[in-house]
């Protein structure tokens, strides 16, 4: 029997039809959906008369738009009110599942998904979402799509798709105090470029993967977008498998060790070829920081700014377009350099983890007095685990004021703004022009790096603080 | 879904030669809060349009009256980032049929040939060599035709075959919508379900 890639298997396993000379159709396991890219494929249904397909495979929140302030009071905006409430009536019409506003359940789609036990390894997983990359993490092929696509799968719990190639990215070797699952995918990106994955899907393995917690390997796919990659999976372990178990419930399963045994199988055979592989050592890898507008254009925290742009060209009209955005210089370096604004959370860091790593620095300190700190819990279900692990004291006492979840600050669509020219320290997953806000200057880091910025309100090594 | 067919096109081309255009500078988040499809054109390249106050910005190629037409001729890896369709959308309200690069995000490009917009990728020298030609004649007309693969730039007469996926190329060219063709499919689809018996 030939050997073969758990991308394949799961693939393969999925398609219903393969139609000649064109894409797979794909069955879809389940289909998160948010406010901002369903209500165009809701009215598509409408308009042809037919229902959604599966809504028991669907699950709903509202994430994007929504404020991350005074949720119990009706949103201000009104186009994300309407867009929010079009959601809830849009469920109500068809069925679907919907952790929406104010409701227990509610947080940022990927987080939600994998901590309610929606995300289960072996899936085909969709969201018109690109960092949906993130499920990956459980053993599932998830991926990013568009609106006519979120259609699609409502309409026939189905997609098109074309079958990507393959990618497998080994990484082994102790990963330094200080450095996280952030600093990894980031080096990655950075010695790859954010197209260097494009066409192809990718597997992450070796014993600095293995040794990663589940949160610490969702934010590792959650990025797999940056580099182009379709997605982004780890082959499910013991780890994965403790984590399911320790969850309240997992929805449609009564007896996980039946699943366990099957899950076991869900590895890449060995002998299994990839059409590209690539191999990094864990050792080499310190504190990041991006110093430019795409997730490619990063460096260790103690570097300087490169002279040229990745293909050596001093010259290049991004690049120097990309430092003059930034208002850095080739050859600078950004260690002490002030920044305006933290901002902790999205679905790349904003998981208990990520909190209780940022606490740990801030405990027993100050908040710089130049920082404005954007504090945002993924979801409600682990804004409540701060309070219950008295994070949310730490904060405090810190001058730290902790918001509600969303997406915020991420990708702004809402009042969680960084204004024109201001620095931001962020956790996110994006430093592309205005991502943040109109002339925001994004900078991206881990929660560590994040949380020593918003100490000394300058751009710092976090394992000043972590060695001590 | 608009069946929108693509056939022939001949038309002059707006240059925006920079490179890693993501899909926060083609339709940035704000704009993200309508509920329908149509209107999107108006925000396309916004925060490059338009200064802060609103003002426009007269050395951004969209507001400069002499480069016209359907076809946009981007720099390399046009529309990385997000998934957001409504890029898609913005670029195909604003008039453009048909996008050239040398290389596209796969979500972008996949969303654009769901819209019947036709990304094209040309190598990355005729790529600049277009950029040439159009800088020194904002008039520079190319020639797409869809059924025969061929990118011709029309004054130097290169021309070379792009390629598209063969089920994309059909569904553009009978104006064919991916949802009849799906719904087509229920019974294997409900077939596939029982075998895997997870249908619930």
């Amino acid at each position: 029997m030939k050997s073969k890639t758990l991308f394949d298997k799961i693939w393969d396993s999925h398609v219903v039809r393969s139609i000649e000379d064109g894409p797979d159709v794909l069955y879809i396991d389940r289909h998160y959906i948010h406010e901002v890219t369903s209500p165009q494929a809701f009215n598509g249904l409408k308009e042809r008369g037919i229902p959604v397909f599966r809504p028991a495979k669907t699950l709903a929140t509202a994430d994007h738009n929504i404020p991350t302030k005074d949720q119990h009071l009706p949103i201000r905006d009104e186009l994300s009110r309407n867009q929010v409430e079009r959601l809830s009536e849009n469920c109500k019409k068809y069925g679907i599942e919907l952790f929406g506003l104010n409701n227990p359940k509610n947080g940022i789609v990927h987080v939600i998904g994998p901590e309610l036990g929606y995300t289960l390894p072996g899936m085909t997983i969709v969201c018109g979402d690109s960092h949906t990359s993130t499920h990956g993490a459980f053993g599932t092929i998830a991926f990013g799509i568009g609106t006519s696509e979120v259609e699609m799968v409502l309409a026939t719990q189905c997609i098109l798709q074309p079958k990507p190639k393959k990618m497998r990215i080994t990484l082994n070797g102790k990963l330094h105090k200080g450095v996280t699952s952030k600093d990894i995918i980031m080096y990655i990106i950075s010695e790859i470029s954010a197209s260097g994955a494009t066409g192809y899907f990718v597997e992450y393995c070796g014993s600095a993967i293995s040794s990663l917690s589940m949160e610490g390997r969702m934010t590792i796919c959650n990025m797999s977008i940056e580099m182009g990659a379709r997605g982004g999976l780890i082959a499910p372990d013991e780890t994965t498998f403790e984590y399911l178990k320790n969850l309240p419930s997992i929805p449609g399963i009564k007896d996980i060790k039946s699943s366990v045994s099957e899950w076991k199988t869900l590895r890449s055979d060995s002998g299994a070829v990839f059409d590209k592989e690539l191999n990094f050592d864990a050792v080499s890898i310190k504190p990041m920081i991006t110093y430019g507008t795409n997730p490619g254009m990063g460096m260790t925290i103690d570097g300087s700014i490169p002279m040229s742009d990745v293909n050596g060209n001093e010259a290049s009209e991004s690049f120097i377009k990309s430092l003059d955005y930034m208002g850095f210089k080739p050859g600078m370096k950004l260690l002490g350099h002030p920044v305006d604004f933290v901002f902790i959370g999205s679905c790349t860091n904003g998981r208990i983890e990520d909190f209780r790593a940022f606490a740990e620095l801030i405990k027993g300190r100050k908040k710089a007095k130049n920082i404005t700190a954007l504090i945002v819990p993924g979801s409600k279900k682990v804004e409540e685990q701060m309070v219950a692990e008295g994070l949310i004291e730490v904060y405090k006492s810190a001058g730290f004021e902790v918001r509600q979840p969303g997406c915020s600050s991420c990708l702004a669509m809402n009042e969680d703004k960084i204004p024109q020219g201001k620095y931001a320290v962020s956790t996110s997953n994006r430093n592309f022009e205005g991502r943040q806000g109109p002339g925001a200057r994004t900078l991206l880091a881990s929660p560590l790096t994040a949380a020593a910025a918003a100490i000394t309100g300058r751009i710092t090594d976090p394992r000043e603080f972590v060695n001590e | 879904m608009p069946k929108v067919k693509f056939d022939i096109l001949e038309s002059a081309c707006i240059p925006l030669p920079f490179e890693n255009v993501d899909t926060d500078q083609i339709i940035p988040a704000r704009f993200l809060c309508a509920t329908s499809r149509q209107g999107f054109g108006d925000n396309l390249f916004r925060d490059w349009r338009y200064s802060k106050t609103g003002e426009k910005n007269k050395e951004f190629v969209l507001n400069n009256s002499v480069y016209k037409g359907k076809v946009l001729v981007a720099g390399k890896n046009f529309g990385s980032g997000s998934s957001r369709e409504h890029a898609v959308w913005a670029i195909f309200d604003y008039g453009f049929r048909a996008i050239v690069s040398s290389f596209f995000a796969d979500i972008f490009m996949n969303n654009a040939l769901n819209n019947g917009l036709l990304p094209i990728v040309i190598p990355d020298d005729l790529l600049k060599k277009l950029h040439d030609l159009i800088q020194q004649n904002p008039d520079t007309k190319v020639r797409i035709d869809l059924e025969k693969q061929i990118f011709t730039i029309l004054p130097s007469g290169d021309s070379v075959i792009f390629e598209i996926n063969p089920y994309k190329k059909e569904c553009l060219l009978k104006g064919l919508d991916d949802i009849d063709f799906l719904l087509s499919l229920k019974s294997e689809i409900t077939g596939y379900e029982k075998n895997q018996s997870i249908a619930k």
